[in-house]
């Protein structure tokens, strides 16, 4: 086929050849040939010469552009652009007021602050750049005929490069030879996309068949490839060779720089991209910039300051020029004539005195606040950094804070958008449980190991328990409650299972590879299944020595055989051996390629091949006699291994299997002879379901052994290694949602397509069975259960899979092979086709069972997501997830509150939504109505608390500017009815009912949704957003999020990439929001609520002087001080306040979460209390003023002497002014202010010593001298700031005691000796008196029983009737009782399911018994509605799960629905997916008379 | 093997390698130090009225003393004040501000007799004082050329544009050049003591040590003070006078070392005023040696002020070559006062930093009542005693 198309592409080539000389950047591809074949590598003939080099230059200037460059990026601020205009203006005669040179230097100072800054990250980049590009590596040189070593940087397009193990690419090369005997190479891509586990390889197909080593000489192709870009998971082309073969290229060809050799002794390659066109280099984006909340506010107040510096310019402007007026055309002695000696009328004069002023008041913008805030925000990320609590010892990993100015947003969330996988969860799969061919085994013993494992851990920890959290042991029954219940206790990772030490080793070695931890290996087998395996693998033994064809097993043994060896090979994991983690076990016993051709094909298949093997005598693809096994085992690679496998073999033979017929003990099976071989095999997985099925296949002695790229060695009990030959791997893609591998079963010779997915997947591909004979009615049967077990596995939280199968002829083989070979070898669109070709094989298939895996959550989380709510924060968790899946886990990490209410909104189309959505609305309305006035008027009758534990009744700023409470309600929604809630005409209502639940649950929803989401929370609310996830998927949602989090998790450094913050754990958000966000949020907005303060205070004393000089624009402060106040003087206390100010301790931030809400309601700094700052300063400033002018009032004092001072007591007022602010005084705060008092005082004796003639106008010589010997001096020193203090000093000791706000109460608290405080803080909550209240209970502390809270709840909910508690009870009980299915919803046009859910105290407590009811997965039955005019099958039904024992609200629904009566049924379904019972069904009469009677009471 | 690792730098995705020796790992685990930890020992002051009630009380019984002294002091100083501007018709000096019967070649007196009530003790200041008299405009303040007043010959020469336009009068310099000096005072100001028995005794005045020392020795200096011929004359050679001056800058005082820029009155006039009204230094009376009598006893006095002309080349149209009799400052309703004063350790006679003290401190001491009575209603329950409870 290739072959067809030759010429045209030859000519084709040829033509690029031309054009190349031409002008090579305007081809859409890029033509590499080999340096080889030209002299020099520079050389004018050299095709490549166009091509980037290897050298990389990251900085952005050189020693010539650094200036002119540095200088234009400054400029793009535009507070710098101001600044220089205002020195600039001082260089105009008329107005100036300053010395020009002088006025200069404060910016001239910010300015180079800046640039040196940035160069010495400039030369940061440089120093690592040319670290990197001075790097050794081989190059083949044309000159020795051999490679040499060469550095990074010489290395060109075209070079060949010789590569050996462990080495890192320099470049992205083109893989043309390996040593391995598969031309495999293994790359390592943790650099690139932060992925662990190993990729493999391949040699370009055309240098594949090479027996000797490659010979660059010998090359004679040319590549042609696309152009640079930074697709890593693209590469496309062809190379060509001079026999006019051409190959096409794959990214399976490119190593790409930055990538480390693996496993592979050595590679050849060409370099086809270098330097900074590598994808890379090309995916290298440097830090993010984003401005944040308080900045922006900040901006607001900066634009203020604007606006009173030009009204106070104006007014002395207006001033000056009525001044001026007065005197007439009489002129006075003092005011001078312009120098031309000409005269200037009041009105010009009034034009230049604004200028003048301006310069005069420069000050009042802050040219330092912008540079101190950068200073200020690295030294909190240095902090944040440093936190050894951020810090995770197993992955040796701290919090990277990836965007170093938005740390106080931190301080200031509102709503925290979640992933679930991997971030509220490890993402460490662990076999949980399986249903085969309709037959659930439950795996108890596993489940008992498990929980085992959980005593072990918390066994171990000592008590560390969250003071919050008690110990519910005995409230719960089921042995998976209890391990959630110890889960939540233990602080550390249950991954530390085993000793410190073994941790530490393990967290070592997993440190590049993606290694399971042992509980994620070991499973102990359930014994029925186990029994079954090992019968049907001796019957198939039998079978086999008897040549009777394999279908003559039952067929719910041979569906138990194909399940697991689905498991097994339907995978890309990768088999290692684990004394030499790189190296994998080699078990070849044939090489060959995959089938690639249709000729290959047919030659393979002919049944010869069957007898007799391929050419290589001393093995065949059937592997079946054990005599054999020995020969394949001498050709590993690693003598380790070799040498493991073989007792493997040897231990096989004794009979070591023979004991797993026996009955199996719950956990004492054979742990020591399990570890011992598990220790010899490492299975490396791309995703860690992957790894998991694999181990779980493994625990029924079905286990993987060996994997090549067209080859798969599975070890089966009594069968032996059987070599399944590999002819296609149709990878997992997430549209599909599936992957299949295409094997030739050895024993049956049927080629045999396996196939794992999602179930919703597959469970449409499933062949529909044909009713008509009895093995179709068995598999409907199958197919129905499994549904069933699938729904089970969902309501437990686990992750589903589905495991099928599917027989192809040969014809239908042959068939399709056509196409898709077509489809491979495409260079046009060859995804799209691949695509499609998967898609036709993935049909009909044969179900085999499902698998249910749990995903765990990762430590802490329910503890974290607890006290981020407490906090006030809305935590929203977008998952693709299916929806009973995350519903569960939300249960289990107590996002969902078992007590709360759940709307479920599950649409089939825009107006089901639209009505959904209205129905929700006035539910919540009608029910919350009352309650919540209720809760607003008991809130001002001074029983409300902020600080109480559910601050979603409390009224925090949302709800107080919104007529939205929070209730508790829990809304889940579905992907597709997100999709129509998100469009523009519902997104309102959408919100409307979002914003009043307490937590929300997205399921099934897609990255661009996530994202969708976000930005529709932040763009409509207003509000702070955070978003966390770990994987790829979340990367938009991560970007459009105010906040960005990355968990640098396994699945890869993409979220990290993206993200401002990068956790190790989900956990460390807590810390991370609660203490770092708090105290960056609180240190910084009093530094720059300070910092406006300063300076309108300091600029305040120049304006009354204007009052006493005729507005001329004099000043009294001598222009050094003027100029350097800001930037010497007063800086260093405030920046050391503000990077190490505590206003509360991080233990109370962390025990007291409702702290936060300081932070979240920007209480720290609101646009009011910059007007009282200002006025503050105003006030300070007329005291610091016009004492000293009263004091000097009719004297002989000069105009600097009398100024001088004014600016000492304006310092020392303001420092004692900051030090009023300071909270936390320590030997830092004080060196500062000492530093900056002797630092004023040395350099003010210094200047007015320095020279007697210089610094016109002041020439303050000796005035300091003079001053210092002057009492009064003194005298004023003490009373001023004294007197400019004392407002501030008593309003901030009455606040303190008459309304102290939550963080003066929680810094009181931290006073305390620090057993009280536990005492207090883990014995109750703590209520904080609320300003309203007439007699504050200031700390008061309630019973510390949990039952109060809950009075409180029904308290605050006065509609809810406490004393039908338990008749509702038995009514949710009897409710769930199955009645009689029915029908009559049909035409009905509001079809309401109340699915009161099994979930009473804990999801888990249903796990082990496999429960009578199904869960309850809302269905999507379709329903008419006459009399809407809705599309019949559009409007399905909407399902509302009320899984809590709120009873009472549960039947307010009904009773405050707009349409109820006859037009509405209430149903109590068990539906699932495929709709296929109805089982449940409450009759709805009969239900809606339960309802009038329960609304009866209610009303009552 | 060689094993080295190859890490994504965190900050900003920058490739960096750290070296061949990568094989042992080294921890990135943060030390555990009070510093980097955030757990500096610390001083938590909590700001309420129970905590600051004794800072008020101690400011209140600290200040009020001190008020209570500074007044005494200020009330002991004894001050006496003659305005003689002549605005109205019966002031004595009436006749001298008007410009028709000034007669240029006799200078005018006005006699102003006056009244001490008490005995002066010890020096006894005399100031002249003038109010409205905008001296620190910032174009007036910016007039002059400090190097040109510290003896600098260039400077001498070629004054510095800052003294524009007073910088140059017929294409020669002035000297000294600038606003301020050509506008200074120039009313001279003698007083007369009327014995009991009718004799009037001249007082004499002392004006050397008016002015600041580092001024008169540092900041002011004659040109070529350090050359051969010490002629003053000769040095200001080829510059002229202020506009305003009757005679040239060497000629101010026939005293050797006050005369020229270091004149001292010419000193203390350059010291240009805070504020709008202000006193300078004009005389000193010294206390007789021997120190038995009052410098200045309780009785009559006559202050006799000496208008010298002043020649107003103004540039100014209409006020050109208009001859003023006395320092004009009627011109911008300005006053002229005559202040005789005596100083403590604070200075002159100025109540108000004893008022402020009084008033400060009682402020204070009132507003800990205050907190003391917000304390003992409210603080109670706040007290972090008991909260334990």
């Amino acid at each position: 086929m290739a072959r067809d198309s030759e010429d045209p592409e030859m000519t084709k080539a040829s033509k690029v050849k031309r054009q190349r000389k031409k002008k090579t950047k305007d081809n859409k591809t890029r033509t590499v040939h080999a340096n080889i074949l030209y002299d020099y590598s520079k050389g004018e003939e050299n095709p490549n010469r166009h091509y980037a080099n290897n050298k990389i230059k990251t900085t952005k200037y050189t020693v010539l552009s650094f200036l002119p460059k540095n200088l234009f990026e400054q400029f793009h601020r535009f507070a710098n652009v101001y600044f220089v205009f205002i020195a600039l203006l001082n260089f105009v005669p008329v107005v100036n007021a300053f010395q020009p040179e002088l006025a200069l230097a404060p910016v001239v100072f910010i300015l180079s602050v800046t640039a040196i800054k940035d160069l010495w990250e400039d030369y940061r980049r440089h120093r690592s750049d040319k670290e990197i590009n001075h790097m050794d590596c081989l190059v083949y040189s044309r000159v020795e005929r051999r490679y040499v070593e060469k550095y990074w940087k010489e290395v060109r397009v075209g070079d060949f490069i010789r590569l050996r193990c462990n080495e890192i690419l320099p470049a992205d090369v083109l893989l043309l030879s390996s040593s391995d005997p598969d031309r495999l190479c293994h790359i390592e891509t943790a650099t690139l996309d932060g992925e662990t586990n190993l990729k493999q390889r391949q040699v370009v197909r055309s240098f594949f068949d090479l027996d000797c080593d490659f010979d660059p000489l010998k090359y004679n192709g040319v590549i042609e490839c696309e152009k640079p870009n930074n697709d890593l998971n693209r590469f496309r082309g062809y190379i060509l060779h001079r026999s006019g073969r051409r190959d096409a290229l794959y990214k399976e060809n490119l190593l790409l720089r930055g990538c480390t050799i693996r496993n592979t002794e050595e590679a050849v390659g060409i370099v086809i991209y270098a330097g900074h066109e590598t994808k890379a280099m090309l995916n290298n984006n440097g830090p993010r910039y984003k401005r944040s909340k308080l900045e922006r506010q900040m901006n607001v107040d900066v634009f203020w300051c604007v606006i009173i510096l030009l009204v106070m310019c104006l007014f002395a402007a207006v001033g000056h020029g009525l001044w001026m007026f007065q005197y007439g055309d009489k002129r006075p002695v003092f005011d001078v004539l312009s120098p031309e000696g000409t005269d200037l009328s009041p009105i010009m004069s009034a034009i230049y005195l604004f200028l003048t002023m301006i310069i005069v008041f420069q000050v009042l913008i802050p040219i330092s606040l912008f540079v101190s805030i950068e200073i200020v925000k690295i030294c909190q990320v240095y902090f944040i950094h440093q936190d050894m609590e951020l810090y995770d010892e197993e992955t040796d990993s701290h919090l990277q804070c990836r965007a170093l100015n938005i740390t106080e947003d931190l301080g200031q969330m509102q709503y925290i958008f979640s992933d679930k996988t991997g971030t509220l969860t490890e993402n460490k799969m662990v076999f949980r449980r399986c249903t085969v061919a309709g037959v659930e085994y439950s795996h108890d013993a596993n489940a008992r190991r498990l929980a085992m494992y959980q005593e072990m851990d918390s066994e171990e920890e000592e008590c560390t328990s969250h003071g919050g959290t008690l110990p519910r042991r005995d409230s719960v029954t089921s042995h998976q409650s209890a391990r959630v219940v110890l889960r939540s206790q233990s602080t550390k990772s249950h991954r530390r299972t085993g000793s410190r030490a073994e941790a530490k080793r393990a967290s070592i070695l997993s440190k590049h590879t993606a290694f399971s931890s042992p509980m994620e290996k070991d499973i102990t087998p359930d014994p029925q299944l186990l029994d079954k395996v090992n019968e049907c693998s001796s019957q198939m033994d039998f079978m086999r020595f008897h040549s009777q064809p394999m279908s003559q097993l039952p067929s719910d043994l041979s569906d138990i055989i194909d399940f697991f060896i689905a498991l097994t090979i339907c995978n890309t994991v990768v088999v290692s051996s684990p004394n030499q983690p790189r190296h994998k076990v080699r078990m070849r016993f044939e090489l060959k390629s995959p089938v690639k051709t249709i000729e290959d094909f047919i030659k393979r298949f002919t049944p010869s091949r069957l007898t007799s093997g391929s050419n290589n005598s001393s093995s065949s693809s059937l592997i079946t006699n054990r005599s054999s096994n020995k020969g394949c085992s001498s050709m590993l690679s690693s003598p380790s291994a070799e040498s493991t496998l073989t007792k493997l073999d040897e231990e096989r033979q004794h009979g070591s299997l023979p004991h797993a017929f026996g009955p199996v003990p719950p956990y004492g099976y054979d742990r020591n002879a399990w570890n011992l071989e598990e220790g010899e095999l490492r299975y490396e997985a791309e995703s860690p379901d992957e790894a998991a099925l694999v181990y779980a296949a493994k625990a029924y002695k079905c286990s993987l052994v060996g994997r090549l790229p067209d080859q798969v060695t599975v070890e089966l009990p009594h069968l032996g290694k059987l070599s399944f030959e590999l002819l296609h791997t149709l990878g997992f893609d997430s549209t599909r949602k599936r992957m299949s591998v295409v094997v030739r079963h050895p024993l049956t010779d049927q080629i045999t397509v396996y196939t794992k997915g999602a179930d919703s997947v597959i469970m449409d591909l499933i062949k529909p069975p044909d009713t008509g004979n009895s093995k179709g009615k068995r598999q409907k049967k199958i197919v129905n259960r499994t549904q069933n077990y699938l729904n089970l596995y969902a309501a437990d939280g686990l992750r589903t899979l589905c495991i099928a199968k599917k027989i192809l002829s040969k014809e239908q083989y042959a068939c399709w092979l056509q196409h898709h070979l077509e489809a491979e070898t495409a260079i046009q669109g060859r995804e799209g086709l691949l695509f499609e070709s998967a898609l036709r094989l993935e049909t009909n298939l044969q179900l085999l069972g499902a698998t249910g895996i749990e995903d765990r959550l990762q430590d802490g989380v329910p503890e974290t997501i607890a006290s981020l709510r407490k906090a006030g924060l809305q935590i929203w968790v977008l998952t693709g997830d299916k929806q009973e899946t995350a519903v569960n886990i939300a249960y289990a990490c107590k996002l969902l509150d078992p007590e709360e209410e759940i709307l479920t909104l599950n649409a089939d189309s825009q107006e089901a939504c639209a009505l959904l959505l209205e129905e929700s609305l006035h539910y919540i309305q009608a029910k919350f109505l009352c309650s919540s006035a209720d809760q607003t008027a008991k809130a001002f009758h001074g029983h409300f608390a902020p600080f109480d534990i559910y601050p979603s009744s409390s009224p925090s700023s949302s709800s107080h500017a919104a007529p939205f409470m929070v209730h508790r309600l829990g809304l889940v929604i579905d992907g597709r009815t997100l999709a129509y809630a998100l469009d523009k005409s519902l997104e309102d209502k959408f919100l409307a009912v979002a914003r009043s639940c307490r937590s929300v649950l997205c399921c099934r929803s897609t990255p661009l949704q996530k994202s969708m989401v976000v930005k529709l929370v932040r763009n409509k609310l207003k509000v702070m957003t955070l978003a966390i996830g770990d994987g790829a998927n979340d990367v938009s949602m991560i970007q459009v999020a105010d906040v960005g989090v990355g968990i640098s998790g396994q699945e890869g450094m993409q979220a990290v990439m993206a993200s401002d913050f990068a956790l190790p754990r989900f956990r460390y958000l807590q810390k991370l929001l609660l203490v770092h966000g708090h105290w960056c949020y609180s240190r910084l907005a009093n530094m720059i609520l300070y910092f406006f303060y300063k300076n309108a205070m300091f600029v305040a004393l120049i304006f009354w002087y204007q009052f006493y000089c005729g507005f001329s624009g004099s000043a009294m402060i001598d222009q050094w001080y003027l100029i350097f106040f800001n930037l010497m003087f007063s800086a260093f206390p405030q920046l050391i306040t503000g990077t190490l100010d505590k206003d509360v301790s991080a233990e109370t931030l962390q025990q007291l979460p409702q702290l936060y809400v300081n932070g979240q309601n920007s209480e720290e700094y609101k646009p009011y209390m910059f007007w009282m700052n200002m006025i503050d300063a105003f006030y300070q400033s007329l005291i610091c003023f016009f004492i000293p002018y009263f004091a000097y009032a009719d004297s002989d004092v000069d105009l600097f002497t009398w100024g001088t001072p004014i600016t000492t007591l304006a310092l020392f007022t303001i420092l004692v002014h900051l030090g009023i602010e300071t909270k936390t005084w320590t030997w830092m705060n004080w060196l500062s202010i000492a530093f900056s008092i002797a630092l004023f005082f040395t350099v003010a004796l210094c200047y007015n010593a320095s020279c007697p003639t210089c610094y016109s106008p002041s020439n303050p010589y000796w005035t300091m001298q003079r001053l210092l010997q002057d009492p009064l001096f003194y005298l004023l020193c003490v009373i001023t700031p004294v007197a400019a203090l004392l407002p501030r000093y008593f309003y901030r000791a009455c606040q303190g005691t008459l309304f102290p706000s939550p963080v003066q109460v929680g810094r009181q608290l931290d006073k305390l000796p620090a057993e009280t405080r536990r005492n207090i803080l883990s014995l109750s909550r703590v209520k904080v008196g609320s300003p309203l209240s007439p007699k504050p209970p200031f700390l008061s502390l309630n019973k510390p029983s949990p039952k109060g809270c809950n009075k409180k709840d029904q308290r605050s909910f006065p509609s809810s009737k406490t004393s039908q508690g338990p008749v509702s009870q038995t009514d949710n009980q009897s409710r769930r009782s199955p009645l009689g299915p029915t029908d009559s919803e049909k035409g009905l046009s509001d079809i309401y399911t109340l699915v009161p859910s099994e979930i009473d105290t804990l999801p888990y407590t249903k796990d082990a018994p496999p429960l009578s009811e199904e869960p309850q997965p809302p269905s999507t039955k379709d329903s008419e509605c006459p009399d809407k005019t809705l599309e019949t099958s559009n409007l399905s039904l909407s399902s509302w799960i009320t899984s809590t024992p709120l009873h009472t609200q549960t039947d307010s629904v009904q009773l405050n629905l707009p349409h109820n009566g006859d037009s509405q049924c209430v149903k109590y379904t068990r539906n699932s997916e495929e709709r296929l019972q109805s089982d449940h069904t409450v009759h709805p009469a009969q239900r809606t008379e339960q309802v009038a009677e329960q609304s009866l009471h209610t009303t009552l | 093997m060689m094993a080295s690792s190859y890490n994504a730098k965190d900050e900003d995705g920058h490739i960096t390698v750290t070296g061949p020796g990568g094989g042992t790992l080294r921890s990135k685990k943060p030390e555990n130090t009070a510093f980097k930890q955030q757990r500096l020992p610390a001083w938590q002051p909590i700001l309420t009225a129970g905590t600051v009630l004794p800072a008020f009380f101690i400011i209140g019984l600290i200040f009020i003393p001190i008020g209570i002294g500074l007044y005494v002091t200020s009330n002991n100083i004894k001050e006496f004040e003659v305005d003689y501007t002549g605005v109205d018709m019966s002031s004595p000096c009436f006749n001298c501000s008007q410009n028709f019967s000034w007669n240029s070649t006799t200078p005018c007196t006005c006699t102003i007799p006056f009244f001490l009530e008490q005995p002066y003790e010890s020096n006894v200041f005399m100031y002249y004082g003038l109010s409205n008299f905008y001296q620190n405009h910032r174009r007036y303040v910016k007039s002059r050329d400090d190097s040109q007043l510290n003896g600098d010959m260039t400077s001498l020469k070629e004054p510095s544009k800052e003294c524009e336009p007073y910088a140059y009068h017929d294409n020669k310099p002035i000297a000294p050049c600038g606003a301020i000096a050509n506008s200074m005072f120039n009313d001279t100001l003698e007083l007369f003591y009327n014995d009991p028995n009718g004799t009037k005794v001249q007082i004499p005045l002392t004006n050397i040590g008016i002015a600041w020392w580092t001024d008169k020795h540092v900041k002011f200096k004659n040109p070529g003070v350090g050359e051969a011929n010490q002629n003053l004359t000769t040095a200001f050679q080829g510059t002229t006078k202020p506009l305003n001056w009757r005679r040239p800058v060497y000629e101010l005082d026939a005293a050797a070392n006050n005369d020229g820029f270091i004149n001292e009155d010419f000193i203390v006039w350059m010291r240009t005023a805070a504020l709008p009204t202000f006193r300078k230094l004009y005389r000193i009376i010294k206390s007789p040696s021997n120190g038995m009598m009052p410098t200045m006893p309780r009785g009559n006095y006559t202050l006799e002020v000496v208008y010298i002309t002043t020649m107003s080349k103004n540039l100014r149209q209409n006020l050109f070559n208009q001859l003023n009799p006395d320092y004009p400052v009627r011109s911008f309703e300005g006053r002229k006062r005559m202040i005789l004063s005596t100083i403590s350790w604070m200075g002159g006679k100025n109540p108000f930093l004893g008022i402020a003290y009084i008033t400060v401190g009682s402020v204070c001491f009132f507003l800990g009542v205050v907190l003391l009575i917000i304390h003992h209603k409210c603080g109670n329950r706040n007290n972090s005693a008991d909260i334990s409870n």
